[in-house]
């Protein structure tokens, strides 16, 4: 949409007025300074939160939509979307016999547990499941540590000098149109501080957060480990998350400071819409760290929902030694597209970066990898290592490598791999030959092409992501 | 528990088998010799399920069978074993695992329960001995960066773990030096069994010193021209297949 008629809309006065009635759970679709206060109103933010939002949503008003990625979508309508809905739950099932069958197939599939079924089916668990406990013997055991871990919105209210401190210090309001649409609306997300010094004892997974439930489309994280402290996060689940909401925009920044590692998680399996691509996810996301001296930042994704996957996590190498990894799997299959990659900018001495990228085209699938890899002046001995394979499956789909490198110091090695490969009908044939099905043989072939990923996920993690491919590609091969 | 009648089939749209009738008895090893391109290849493809192959007339019982009728993976969970001329490489997953996929779903397929890894492990350490196979093989991905030689060994590893029904060697011995010819020679001949049946395809006469075979049969231009008993094969390797060419063309 046009920059006029956003600031239109952004100056209008909001005619539906101040909604304070607590029975009303939404607003009108709608985006302009009123309904940016209502939301920092609703959560009872403090001034500072709110003027952040609001220099944000000014700044919006002079941006544009992104349009050099490779990926092709009707334009989004910032003002049909609704920015604050009251923490809505799904409407509770009674039992999993309620639940959408074809939901039910797929945890089948995936070898979901049946407790965890009915939390994420949304059949109210409290009797059989006691979710709570769990969580509250989990939150006693970090409290004792010193870790904070909640959401965001909480963090802002009970831990508002941290947040202020590195809120936007990563992936500043002015970063980009979905960050910064982000930063005017957002809705919730985690917050985590792990203390100096401190090894996080367990991994750190939205799961166990209470109210982890519909944080909404715009997503917000912050995770800070302090000096010579480690955490490992992981992001989502491989359920398939249906949402009504089109549009989602999140933002997460890392903070590692001296000595840190972080290492962060995802697997990420939203809606992809139908075979048509009617109704998918569009899912663009900023997500960047910063790491500071001797840090180290992971970022470990498999990427298989969404309709349009926009994504790049990316590290900010700013200490001297400091290293950033990007392992990512990212799967399209029938109208799905996806552009994702990672940015490495190396700004410390003797600053290391490992990239794999492992691309999945099938169907009418396109799959676009694009990355930098930046080398500043002062970076002495700075090294990269980039290897980017493709993996096409059938004919109609597309793999596309758009590698930037841009070195401005004569000190640096930069290394790039690529490959393209075809799943073989003679690697099927193969298989079959010794008994092995088709849909078990292209399984395997896809995971031993993502091996060099897998093995960076948490163990579990890793069974799940293989067994989400399988489901996600249920059907490409005939 | 092998019978090929009148078997035609054809690759886009050349005809390469024309007409093939093969009998393969319990506890018979045949082999099939002949010249480059004359079909070898194509008869075992054919067999396995190849559906790049498209067969035109004939029929082929397997085990009492319809064997056209099955899909490949089921030919191979009924205990139908191809050794590839050209062994397939599969990066990133190990040949253990692979082979244990394997197995498991023929045990799924007969009702039995599947192993676990453990139990796997115990299982082809056996096996390992048999062909002298370096274990470093195992867990390396499936034939990926193996030597020529170790592809074939590997194959013939893969069948004693299947320990299947009727084995097809598709040119088992070609870039097999002389020590690991013996070695798969041997492998073969440990799985020589009263109730299994072996067809060894191949192109020289060497190998047939080892395994020694019960009937041979010599494929020109899609058709078997000649059948007889291992004596056949010496006769080949001292006058060629020239003469049966010569025959056959006369004929056709
Ligand atoms: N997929 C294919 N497409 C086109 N032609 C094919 C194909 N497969 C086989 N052919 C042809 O069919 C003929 C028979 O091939 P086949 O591989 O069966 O021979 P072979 O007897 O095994 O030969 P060799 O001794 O060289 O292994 C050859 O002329 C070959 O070029
Ligand atoms: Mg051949």
């Amino acid at each position: 949409m046009s920059n006029e008629i956003l600031e239109q809309f952004a100056n209008r006065e909001y005619k539906w007025g101040f909604v304070s009635d607590v029975e009303s759970e939404s607003l009108p679709p709608g985006l302009n300074e009123e309904v940016v206060r209502i939301i920092s109103e609703k959560k009872g933010e403090p001034e500072w939160m709110l003027e952040w939002r609001l220099r944000a949503l000014r700044h919006l008003a002079r941006m544009q939509e992104p349009t050099w990625h490779n990926v092709r979508y009707a334009p989004v309508d910032l003002q049909s979307i609704v920015y604050y809905s009251a923490p809505k739950r799904r409407p509770k099932l009674n039992s999993l016999e309620e639940a959408d069958p074809e939901l039910l197939r797929t945890f089948e599939k995936l070898g979901i547990p049946l407790e965890e079924q009915k939390i994420l089916a949304g059949v109210a668990v409290d009797a059989v499941f006691d979710s709570v406990s769990v969580a509250t013997t989990f939150k006693e055991k970090l409290a004792s540590l010193g870790i904070v871990f909640c959401s965001m919105s909480e963090a802002i209210r009970e831990h508002p000098d941290l947040v202020r401190q590195y809120l936007g210090s990563v992936v500043p309001y002015s970063d980009n149109y979905y960050a910064t649409l982000n930063s005017a609306v957002f809705s919730d997300g985690s917050f985590v501080y792990v203390p100096k010094g401190v090894r996080c004892p367990m991994e750190l997974s939205t799961y166990f957060r209470i109210n982890a439930e519909n944080t909404g489309q715009f997503e917000r994280t912050l995770i800070v480990a302090d000096e010579g402290a480690y955490v490992s996060y992981l992001e989502g689940c491989t359920a398939p998350m249906r949402d009504e909401n089109q549009l989602h925009a999140a933002v997460v920044e890392l903070v590692a400071l001296d000595g840190a590692t972080i290492k962060y998680s995802t697997v990420q399996n939203w809606y992809p819409g139908d075979k048509d691509g009617n109704g998918g996810i569009y899912n663009f996301v900023t997500k960047r760290g910063r790491a500071m001296r001797d840090a180290k930042i992971t970022w470990t994704q498999v990427e298989t929902g969404s309709a349009i996957t926009w994504k790049y996590p990316s590290v900010i190498l700013q200490g001297d030694n400091s290293v950033g990894e990007f392992y990512s799997v990212a799967l399209t299959a029938n109208r799905q597209q996806a552009d994702t990659g990672t940015k490495m900018v190396h700004i410390g001495k003797n600053t290391k970066s490992t990239i794999v990228s492992k691309g999945i085209s099938a169907g009418f699938g396109q799959n676009t990898y694009r990355g930098l890899v930046r080398v500043n002046p002062g970076a002495d001995y700075a090294r990269n290592y980039s290897q980017c394979d493709s993996m096409l499956m059938g004919d109609k789909c597309g793999a596309h490598t758009f590698p930037y490198i841009d070195v401005r110091n004569p000190t640096a090695i930069v290394e790039h791999e690529a490959s393209t490969s075809k799943i073989g009908e003679d690697q099927i044939f193969y298989c079959n030959q010794r008994g092995i099905s088709t849909e078990d043989a292209v399984n395997m072939i896809v995971s031993g092409f993502c091996k060099e990923v897998f093995r960076e996920l948490p163990m579990e993690f890793a069974v799940e992501a293989q067994r989400l491919l399988g489901v996600s590609l249920e059907g490409s091969v005939g | 528990m092998l019978k090929i009648s009148n078997l035609h089939a054809s690759v886009e749209d050349k005809k390469i088998l024309k007409g093939i009738d093969l009998q393969v008895n319990a506890g018979e090893v045949h082999a099939i010799m002949g010249p480059n391109g004359s079909g070898k290849s194509t008869l075992a493809q054919v067999l396995a399920g190849r559906d790049a192959y498209e067969v035109t007339e004939g029929s082929v019982e397997f085990l009492g069978q319809d064997l056209l009728e099955m899909a490949p993976e089921e030919r191979a969970r009924e205990g139908l074993f191809l050794a590839f001329q050209y062994p397939v490489e599969i990066p990133g997953v190990s040949n253990a695992y692979f082979l244990r996929s394997a197995v498991n779903a023929v045990r799924k397929h007969r009702g039995e329960p599947e192993l676990d890894a453990i139990q796997f492990g115990k299982y082809i350490r056996e096996k390992m001995k048999l062909l002298d196979l370096d274990p470093s093989l195992l867990n390396r991905s499936v034939n990926e960066g193996f030597s020529g030689g170790e592809k074939k060994r590997n194959e013939i590893f893969h069948m004693a773990v299947m320990e299947p029904k009727l084995c097809v060697l598709d040119e088992t011995d070609s870039g097999l030096d002389i020590d690991a010819l013996k070695i798969v020679a041997d492998g073969v001949n440990a799985l020589r069994s009263p109730d299994r049946g072996i067809l060894v395809v191949t192109h020289y006469q060497r190998l047939l010193n080892y395994i020694v075979p019960d009937f041979v049969h010599v494929l020109v231009d899609g058709r078997i021209v000649k059948s007889g008993d291992k004596n056949l094969a010496l006769e080949l390797e001292e006058k060629g297949y020239g003469w049966l060419e010569a025959e056959a063309a006369a004929r056709a």
